[in-house]
């Protein structure tokens, strides 16, 4: 098979980290050569975080190009549109709508875009959005957002649930972990 | 077993398997996780280090004592590290010497795009740069080999991307070498003239003798294109993740020769190479290094003519710049999708609770002139606050203050402060102070003591108390220090008392003698720190003044024409509550 390429992306410190690294036990387990490239620093604080995962027989880049992703994997609203021209002309964004305004917009010098899904499935692309904050509050922590994702991301993977289940086993620390699997859920059945 | 490793880990593994037992670092993105994860093992004795000198001195002292040693760093900290290693150089090992140097090309988290390897080519000390984790791992065990055969400090350098990637690595056991004896021998290791002098040619030998092994070594390696490929044969000479991105944009239709060590370069490997293609493309990101020593072999190369010095190379990069030449076709952008609004950018902002944003909006309101350092607090610069002149590199805001003030007079003494981390002080503001303390400039130094190292990710630093596995240590006393190099005005203030921080800077700044402020609060971000209630606004009292907006918070919006809080990132600190001239910012209860 050709090489797969997954982007996460979203504000930092909103839990990407764990997202990749759930997704990067789930397709080394499935058995195949994995990269995953994370950015760590300056751009953390606040900034906008981007985590690349790219999966196949042989991965040779850490890297994904403008048109190359397969899923964009978002956070915020705003980074899901930043990062769109990173996908390939037929992929697919799964993204949660909640906004997250950056300095610009606080401080009152740029506008946050109106109607992005509507304008970000008018482009072609297939856009899947979600209200994750909802789900992962309802799930028992505003702080599962990204497991809510990763849910939901399991409907373009052809990856059995049981993968998912297993990979989650092995990340997610123990006391949090029937909350996450709820999570998981309600992003899945979302 | 088969694991998925970030390269950083991964070279902590190759500490471990080649029983590395001293660690001695200070952090610098994208090289900290490597003494971060080294720590874990505790077969391997790790520290922080107050600056990347002491440091790699301290991995020398371990080394002439018979173990395995390691330093850590950015490419930066080589600069403040080259000293030591130059010297090093000369006297060789006793133990292994591996050297972690980490470039950031794309400066995703640095003040400069350097490229460490030219410092390799002035010390004479050779350089390993692997390509992916796997490769880091097995070259960190191959560099404590040579370092002992060759009696050289190595240096393998990282990337970010190779640094920040995980990629697949397979583990095995640790090996300790037996620990060899120390033996009292000035003429290796006194470098004095009448010794360094009888060091020097030993030094070229060496360098020649690697060169050979570099000629044959499987660390270089040549990988012919595929059989089936007919047409111009394109030869492409490469290293470190920049081999990843040919392969990915090229596949097996072109030959590759991927160098694995990059000082020093082989010869005959590389004309044997290039005698067997019919163009031949040097890709290297930053310094066109290895097309120069092609270039001086007589060998007629593409490279910085066709490819970037500055920034990170890609695999489109490469099919843009170089189809034209392997396929003879251009490469066009393919189509994508995008949404026709301006995206607002999203810098990186001092997070809510910053106790830097108090002190720094102080600054701004006096108009001071702000000589700045390393660190989160370099954030101070960014819009509303734009409190800051000046950043260039560790510990410059103390020295280049006094610098300033004696050049400017009472003008700019009047109105000019340095601003320095804690860690940063450490690391090298001590020296700058020193300087003010013995040539008396009027200078007013602010310590922003935060507790901690914050932008690389929370390390301890000799003034937190604790060490690297946060246990107690030793503390140095900042005030106590101040007081000791002479300087009579030491005040701490709290960031989040605007009041106190205005009457400290207006009056260190009026007074006729060298100050110090120490602003001091926890880093908001650290487990331990008890925050207050999140604010919140009452709408009734706010006018839509916008004082608020002026500290930058990101927890704070304008939402219909009036303030308002995501208290899911308010943590309480009260700066806004005393900016705001009509009490519109009240205590949320509790949440428990």
């Amino acid at each position: 098979m050709s090489t797969k390429n997954v982007m996460i992306v979203g504000v930092g410190g909103q839990g990407s980290l764990l997202a990749s690294k759930l997704l990067g036990r789930l397709l080394l387990d499935a058995g195949y050569d994995v990269k995953v490239s994370e950015v760590h620093g300056m751009s953390q604080r606040g900034g906008s975080v981007v985590t690349y995962v790219r999966y196949g027989e042989h991965v040779y880049s850490p890297v994904i190009d403008k048109g190359e992703a397969d899923v964009i994997v978002s956070f915020e609203l705003l980074e899901a549109a930043r990062w769109l021209p990173f996908l390939k002309k037929d992929g697919t964004v799964v993204t949660n709508i909640q906004q997250i305004d950056p300095m610009p917009v606080i401080t009152g010098a740029k506008q946050y875009p109106e109607e992005l899904v509507e304008k970000m499935k008018a482009t072609g692309a297939k856009v899947d959005a979600l209200d994750c904050l909802a789900l992962a509050e309802e799930a028992g922590s505003s702080k599962a957002v990204n497991i809510v994702l990763m849910g939901r991301l399991s409907h373009y993977f052809d990856i059995p649930e049981e993968a998912w289940q297993k990979a989650m086993e092995a990340i997610v620390p123990a006391k949090f972990l029937e909350m996450n699997k709820k999570a998981f859920e309600l992003g899945k059945n979302a | 077993m088969k694991e998925l490793m970030l390269g950083n880990k991964a070279f902590a593994r190759g500490l471990y398997e080649a029983g590395c037992s001293f660690v001695s670092s200070y952090p610098g993105t994208p090289s900290t996780e490597v003494t971060e994860e080294a720590v874990k093992y505790d077969e391997i004795y790790c520290e922080w280090a107050p600056n990347e000198k002491v440091a790699m001195e301290a991995a020398f002292g371990a080394s002439l004592a018979g173990v395995r040693s390691y330093c850590g760093m950015k490419h930066v900290g080589l600069n403040v590290a080259a000293d030591p290693l130059y010297t090093m150089s000369y006297t060789g090992v006793n133990g292994g010497i591996v050297i972690c140097v980490a470039d950031d090309a794309g400066m995703h988290s640095s003040q400069n795009e350097q490229d460490s390897r030219h410092h390799a080519i002035a010390s004479k000390v050779p350089m390993l740069e692997p390509s992916d984790s796997a490769e880091t791992l097995s070259f960190v065990k191959l560099a404590y080999d040579l370092s002992e055969e060759y009696d050289t400090p190595v240096i393998v350098k990282m990337c970010t991307r190779v640094a920040h990637s995980q990629s697949v690595v397979e583990t095995s056991d640790r090996v300790v070498p037996a620990r060899k004896t120390y033996e009292k021998n000035i003429p290796k290791n006194v470098m004095m003239p009448g010794n360094a002098i009888k060091r020097h040619p030993f030094v070229e030998e060496r360098t020649e003798k690697l060169r050979k092994l570099a000629e044959t070594a499987s660390f270089n390696r040549v990988e012919w294109r595929d059989a089936s490929c007919t047409g111009k044969h394109v030869g492409i000479i490469t290293c470190s993740t920049t081999y990843q991105y040919v392969r990915e944009a090229f596949g097996n239709t072109v030959s590759v020769c991927k160098l694995g060590m990059v000082n020093p370069l082989p010869v005959d490997l590389i004309k044997d190479f290039a005698s067997k293609v019919d163009v031949v493309i040097v890709a290297e990101e930053l310094d066109p290094i290895i097309e120069n020593h092609c270039k001086a072999l007589g060998i007629n190369v593409t490279g910085k003519d066709v490819l970037p010095i500055c920034g990170e190379f890609s695999q489109n990069l490469l099919k843009k710049l170089l189809s034209p030449i392997v396929t003879g076709q251009e490469f066009n952008d393919t189509d994508v999708n995008a949404v026709a609004d301006e995206i607002p950018g999203r810098p990186p902002v001092m997070c809510a609770g910053c106790p830097h944003r108090g002190l720094f909006y102080t600054l701004s309101k006096n108009k001071c002139t702000v000589l700045g350092d390393i660190g989160c607090y370099t954030l101070g610069a960014v819009a509303p606050l734009s409190a800051m002149d000046m950043t260039l590199c560790m510990g410059a805001s103390v020295s280049a203050i006094h610098g300033f003030n004696k050049a400017g007079g009472g003008e700019n003494e009047g109105k000019t402060v340095a601003v320095i981390g804690d860690s940063t002080f450490m690391h090298s503001g001590m020296t700058g102070l020193a300087n003010i303390a013995y040539n008396q400039s009027d200078s007013t130094v602010i310590i922003l003591d935060n507790s901690i190292t914050g932008m690389t990710g929370h390390q301890q630093n000799p003034t937190t108390g604790l060490n690297i596995k946060g246990d107690p240590a030793g503390k140095i006393d900042l005030e106590a220090l101040c007081r000791s190099m002479g300087f009579e005005r030491v005040r701490v203030v709290d960031p989040y008392d605007l009041k106190a921080c205005d009457a400290a800077i207006k009056e260190e700044l009026a007074v006729k003698a060298p100050s110090v402020i120490i602003s001091r609060r926890p880093c908001a971000l650290l487990k331990n720190v008890k925050h207050n209630p999140p604010l919140h606004v009452n709408r009734d009292k706010c006018v839509g003044c916008k004082s608020c907006m002026k500290i930058g918070c990101p927890a704070i919006s304008m939402k219909d024409g009036k303030a308002h809080i995501d208290n899911t990132l308010c943590v309480g600190c009260g700066i806004c509550e005393q900016l705001c001239p009509v009490g519109a910012f009240e205590s949320c209860q509790k949440e428990d």
